[in-house]
């Protein structure tokens, strides 16, 4: 049993090694990613990093594997385990800065990209990814303040970290805007900018609490609710769903999720959008050309690193004068004339 | 009323499976080894049904074999993530002995862990022959005194230890959420909940530093072997653990023999909750370095199998916890080699646990595994 066992273990090694022995010469760049705890499939944040990779297995021939993070103690764990098998080391999230970090420093000659994380000083041999996420919120906010009838929109976010909080910080801002402009008096519940405090679920994982928190936000009147907490978010859109989209809109984040979710597309309003697969891409060519270099890519408006999705089905709804408004105030942000964020 | 006496006779039925009255070699030995052959294939069905094909089967399962045992890094991350499971196992383990079913390791680890990581970022200046016994101290301490709640609360009232557990369990979730924004504790620049760095005098040292910068193991895999030889101790060759065993075995014999069943409860949670509170000290200070709100990872529940898997014989548990350390460090390899969900491991240990806890099912599949005529159950 023992011996039969062993021979069988060798013949599979074997096959597996000329297997990808065979297949070295056309894809030698290995871009890996490692998620948090969201999953690869949270339909916003890991996924849409995780389409850059293989944006770039389909344009650049390399090839992508990830290692999904469970627990927060597995993030320096799955780190190590792709040690030395990949060209480049994508970490995806706030949350694995510090493991990335340790990781980074103890090897050196490996390269890391991590999303939403800048290090200063600088590492040689990490290129964080950030984003001027605001800039796009802040188009959102104005948005749903033109659009909401009750008056009140709602916001909540999953842990209160810097790549949560700047989109309520710009979302809030661009309703501030909108009142400015209009004299209205929309409210935005749930985040308070000047005291740094709002409405967290504390996990970005639980659909159940995507529900409830904007149940509570409905109840206390928003029709328009963002969810900044990746997959919490679609409790929130089941939640829209069986309310009816008259009643309750969602506005997305990181993906277009009237494209990423299907289902429920009908009551996204619209998406902000945080195009980590462009800049993950973009460091994977780099690293493959060899210009990869520490520090940090930022993703904005201009460059369209960040942005807001079209509106779809929301097209017909939203009044012409509005979307006119959005394209000036775009073109303000790009140039300086509005200053989004402090 | 009569749902209560349900479920106490259901505690009975399963705390008579997780502290078996004598040595039951095919219980004890036959059942877990089919129970985990019988998990692994039905875990390739499982790959099989969501069209994976057999080649990478094949190939995850070399990957399994490889990132548990196949090279130091994996024995070093093989053992790292059995450490915890098998020192909460020994608390839980403990408890089985004594007839209590402590499912609240979850929320002593995060007691103990957060004393530990409060203690170990506090004190500065101190050697580390001072500290880091000190930071130990405080994760058994708090442990054993979040776990003496469930125990007194038990004693005095007759309230059942399942649900004052799983109650304690969720305070200590909010709990740790509550403390880790506190100005003292949370990280200076920080706004989500996480705490300091652990200072490196009372960081558990890694023992293999000199062969590689990434290999994990640290001197807590020292503890845990000292627990598991104390437990050991304890149950088998002292007076008191006797008595928790008596206790266990018929509480009623146990008090006219003059023993005192109300402080034997109390005691057996709080050594109970000792050993998970040592548990999650030895994360933050040998793994994580700090603690943030979802630190314990479930391996309070996992500690839960780890004991009823290892019978809650002292050797058992440790035999089950480097089972389950071995398979959460394979399973990120085959994640990795063979781009298998993380979520088939998942499958595969509550296959192993559901075989386990249903002996029946095993010996029915293998009849030929089993004496003919032996008693199929001892009720």
């Amino acid at each position: 049993m023992k011996r039969s066992l062993k021979t069988w273990l060798a013949a599979t090694l074997l096959a597996t090694s000329t297997l990808t022995g065979f297949g070295a010469a056309a894809a030698d760049f290995t871009a890996c990613e490692v998620t948090d705890t969201g999953g690869i499939d949270d339909n916003s944040f890991n996924q849409t990093a995780w389409k850059g990779v293989q944006d770039a297995q389909a344009k650049l021939g390399i090839k992508g594997r990830y290692l999904e993070s469970q627990a927060e103690t597995d993030y320096t764990a799955n780190i190590n385990s792709l040690l030395g098998q990949c060209d480049l080391i994508i970490t995806v999230g706030f949350l694995l800065g510090d493991a990335t970090k340790a990781a980074a420093e103890a090897n050196p000659n490996q390269k890391f990209s991590i999303v939403d994380y800048a290090y200063d000083p600088v590492l040689p041999n990490v290129a964080g990814q950030v984003y001027a996420t605001d800039q796009a919120a802040f188009l959102a906010g104005y948005l749903a303040a033109g659009m909401t009838k009750s008056g009140s929109l709602g916001v909540f976010g999953g842990i209160n970290i810097p790549p949560v909080t700047i989109f309520m910080d710009g979302f809030h801002q661009g309703a501030e805007y909108y009142n400015k402009q209009k004299g209205t008096k929309v409210k935005v519940l749930g985040w308070d900018p000047a005291k740094r405090e709002g409405l967290f679920t504390n996990n970005f994982d639980s659909l159940d609490d995507g529900r409830a928190f904007a149940q509570n936000l409905y109840d206390e009147g928003a029709d328009i609710v963002l969810p900044v907490a990746g997959p919490v978010g679609l409790g929130s859109a089941a939640l829209a769903n069986e309310l009816g989209v008259d009643k309750l809109k969602i506005i997305g984040v990181d993906a277009d999720l009237y494209l990423t979710d299907p289902e429920r597309k009908h009551v996204y309003l619209t998406s902000i959008m945080k195009r980590m697969d462009a800049t993950v891409m973009e460091v994977i060519d780099s690293a493959m050309k060899g210009t990869f270099k520490g520090g940090v890519v930022v993703g904005s408006l201009s460059n369209g690193g960040v942005d807001l999705a079209p509106l779809h089905d929301m097209e017909t709804m939203v009044p012409d004068e509005l979307k006119k408004e959005l394209a000036t105030i775009r073109q303000q942000i790009i140039d300086g004339t509005i200053k989004v964020g402090n | 009323m009569s749902e209560q006496g349900e479920t106490a006779t259901l505690t009975a039925r399963l705390l008579e499976r997780a502290a078996p009255k004598r040595a039951d070699f095919e219980d004890l030995v036959i059942v877990p080894v089919f129970a985990v052959v019988v998990a692994l294939i039905l875990g390739g069905v499982a790959m099989l049904a969501t069209n994976v094909d057999l080649e990478t089967i094949g190939r995850s399962y070399v990957a399994l074999a490889y990132g548990s045992i196949g090279s130091i890094n994996a024995l070093s991350e093989t053992i790292t993530a059995a450490t915890p499971l098998i020192l909460a196992g020994l608390g839980v383990a403990l408890g089985f002995r004594a007839g209590l079913f402590n499912i609240g390791a979850e929320g002593q680890i995060l007691m103990g862990g957060m004393a530990a990581v409060v203690v170990g970022f506090s004190f500065t200046g101190l050697p580390m022959l001072v500290h880091l016994p000190l930071a130990l101290l405080a994760g058994i301490v708090a442990g054993a005194l979040y776990a003496a709640i469930a125990g007194w609360i038990r004693a005095a009232t007759g309230a059942h230890e399942v649900i004052l557990t799983i109650m304690l369990n969720m305070i200590s979730y909010r709990l740790v959420d509550y403390m880790l924004r506190m100005p003292a504790i949370q990280r200076p620049g920080r706004s989500d909940p996480i705490s300091s760095s652990v200072l490196p005098t009372a960081e558990l040292p890694r023992l293999l530093e000199w062969l590689g910068p990434n290999l994990r193991l640290h001197s807590g895999v020292f503890l845990m072997l000292a627990a598991v030889l104390f437990v050991y101790w304890l149950l088998f060759r002292s007076t008191i653990g006797f008595e928790f065993r008596a206790s266990g075995e018929s509480p009623e014999a146990a008090r006219f023999a003059g023993m005192r069943s109300g402080l034997i409860i109390v005691l057996v949670m709080a050594l109970g909750g000792a050993f998970a509170g040592l548990a999650g000290a030895n994360q933050v200070l040998g793994v994580l370095g700090r603690a943030s709100s979802g630190f314990s990872a479930g391996i309070g529940f996992d500690a839960l199998a780890v004991a009823l898997l290892g019978r809650s014989h002292p050797f058992g548990v440790v035999i089950a916890g480097l089972l389950f350390g071995a398979l959460e460090a394979g399973g990120r390899q085959m994640q990795v080699d063979a781009g298998v969900s993380i979520d088939l491991i998942g499958i595969i240990q509550s296959l192993i646990i559901l075989f386990i806890a249903a002996p029946l099912v095993v010996r029915a599949l293998f009849p030929w595994g089993f004496r003919k005529g032996a008693p199929a159950s001892k009720e």
